[in-house]
């Protein structure tokens, strides 16, 4: 399970979003680190297909994102910043909607459906409609629903903010344990640096480009760093003076 | 992908919509109130003012609700058409335009699933007013639900592709008025809806003119003699060829754009 992207640049008619991108991720759990506005949605967008570039820079599972996008969304789950989820349906129709736009039958998908509420605690809200969840539990059916189709890849974007401390934890936590399972690909970005663990892969994205890739308690080495708060700070200050 | 995962994708589409649209519970009521209130209140009225001669496919003297019933039919099938339009801008708006963009099949087959499922829609709701029709002396017969389905049905794919390709030009929410203004009003208006062409012509020769050139008199048309059991084969052609040129426009120019937050 791996991510390969090279040299990928991305604007906003002048607006710089991305400026040449090098990364390399593989199975375990990736923390795209960054502020607003340092162009992670912009990657994922592209990585998720709905913003398109000329150079063909995107390799997912040894896939070409642009030749072979087919192929690429089959085993790719997403969590989007924004929630996408219908909110006039119910939690299940909207897990059995997604299921079928991968061509996975109702029975198949309740299958899956039940092992994954369970595991997230919400087995019983599976009737309700997703209005009257709190953003907690939508984030938890978004969750589901990126797991449906069983992925090797899982793209989240700051799939915990706004959330209480108790939500945070068991999304986060439940997204770790995927890693270990299922040994998945997770790339998971985040504003937040209290969600990045020493043996995390760190990615720090700042202005458009990556400021460092290694593994945490390695970079804080390489830096002189006590924690990840000190070393994002030097590493983006440095940046900024350059 | 086997041809299974593309029909569970299409029912899954299909079933989506019919689901939004029993919750959007306003949406169902005026989708019927429009329609009614024409046919109730407007035709009254206008029953006493114009008469109707014989003319193709009726056989004998008919009353103005009578004429007028296939061209509320399309009017429920062109609201239909516009307002899943709408939901294409407001689920682009709310990002849940992205889930169906990734799926991993291709992008036309799920614009035409999205097309046939607004087609079901559509017919669902005809099928509810014709139902209705029969309180207000206008008699439909049995067979003519069997006849029409198929017209209803490419006329609501026509004009749900007609939206499909509307709702990639706008570019926010709010601009669905000005679709409303300039696209159903003139439609419905300027065809053969409320009265019959030859009416408009002894009006307006230029007026009779426009209605001839709009592809939605061929639609009122194509339903008026299939409620009887007959193909209007001029109103056919010219359908079938504007569903497949706007079906392709539609498909050509759907090129949703995402707003990033960074």
């Amino acid at each position: 399970m791996s991510i390969e992207i090279k040299n990928l640049s991305f604007a906003y008619k002048k607006k710089k979003a991305l400026d040449g991108v090098n990364l390399s991720l593989s199975t375990g759990f990736n923390v795209l680190l960054g502020p607003n506005g340092a162009g992670k949605s912009t990657l994922f967008s592209l990585l998720t297909g709905l913003y398109h570039t000329k150079q063909n820079t995107i390799n997912i599972n040894g896939c070409d994102l642009f030749s072979n996008k087919a192929k690429v969304m089959s085993q790719m789950g997403v969590v989007f910043q924004q929630s996408t989820l219908d909110l006039d349906l119910s939690v299940k129709q909207n897990l059995l909607y997604f299921a079928s736009l991968h061509g996975i039958s109702p029975k198949k998908a309740l299958l899956n459906i039940e092992t994954i509420l369970s595991q997230l605690s919400l087995t019983e809200r599976l009737h309700d409609p997703v209005r009257t969840l709190n953003g907690g539990h939508r984030r938890r059916v978004e969750i589901a629903r990126a797991l449906i189709h069983q992925p090797k890849v899982l793209l989240l974007d700051e799939a915990s903010v706004g959330l209480d401390v108790d939500s945070r934890f068991l999304i986060i936590s439940y997204v770790r344990s995927l890693c270990q399972q299922l040994g998945i690909c997770v790339l998971w970005a985040t504003h937040l640096m209290d969600e990045v663990e020493p043996d995390d892969q760190l990615i720090i994205l700042h202005n458009g480009k990556v400021q460092a890739q290694a593994l945490c308690k390695d970079l804080c080495e390489q830096h002189d760093s006590i924690d990840v708060y000190q070393l994002y700070f030097s590493l983006t200050k440095n940046s900024e003076a350059m | 992908m086997n041809i299974n995962q593309y029909f569970y994708c299409c029912v899954g589409i299909i079933k989506r919509e019919v689901f939004r649209f029993f919750q959007q519970r306003s949406r169902l009521l005026s989708a019927l109130i429009r329609p009614l209130l024409w046919l109730i209140v407007f035709a009254a009225g206008f029953r006493a003012a114009l008469g109707i001669s014989i003319m193709e496919p009726y056989g004998t003297y008919i009353t103005y609700q009578e004429y007028i019933v296939p061209g509320l039919c399309c009017m429920i099938v062109l609201f239909n058409g516009m307002q899943s339009s709408l939901s294409m801008v407001y689920d682009r708006e709310m990002g849940s335009m992205k889930v169906l963009l990734m799926s991993p099949l291709p992008m036309p087959f799920l614009l035409f699933c999205k097309l046939i499922s607004i087609a079901f829609l559509s017919l669902m709701q005809v099928y509810i007013f014709l139902l209705f029709t029969q309180f207000v002396d206008v008699e439909i017969m049995w067979l003519s639900y069997l006849t029409a389905a198929p017209a209803i049905f490419i006329i609501a794919f026509f004009l749900g592709a007609l939206g499909l390709f509307l709702s990639s030009m706008i570019k926010q929410l709010e601009n669905f008025a000005g679709v409303m203004n300039f696209i159903i009003f003139p439609m419905f208006f300027l065809s053969s809806a409320l009265y019959p062409l030859w009416k408009m012509q002894e009006a307006s020769l230029w007026l009779y003119t426009i209605c001839q050139y709009n592809p939605f008199t061929y639609c009122v048309e194509l339903l008026r003699f299939a409620l009887f059991g007959q193909l209007n084969v001029t109103a056919f052609s010219v359908v079938i060829a504007v569903t497949s040129i706007v079906s392709i426009a539609a498909l050509l120019n759907f090129r949703p754009k995402f707003k990033s937050k960074g």
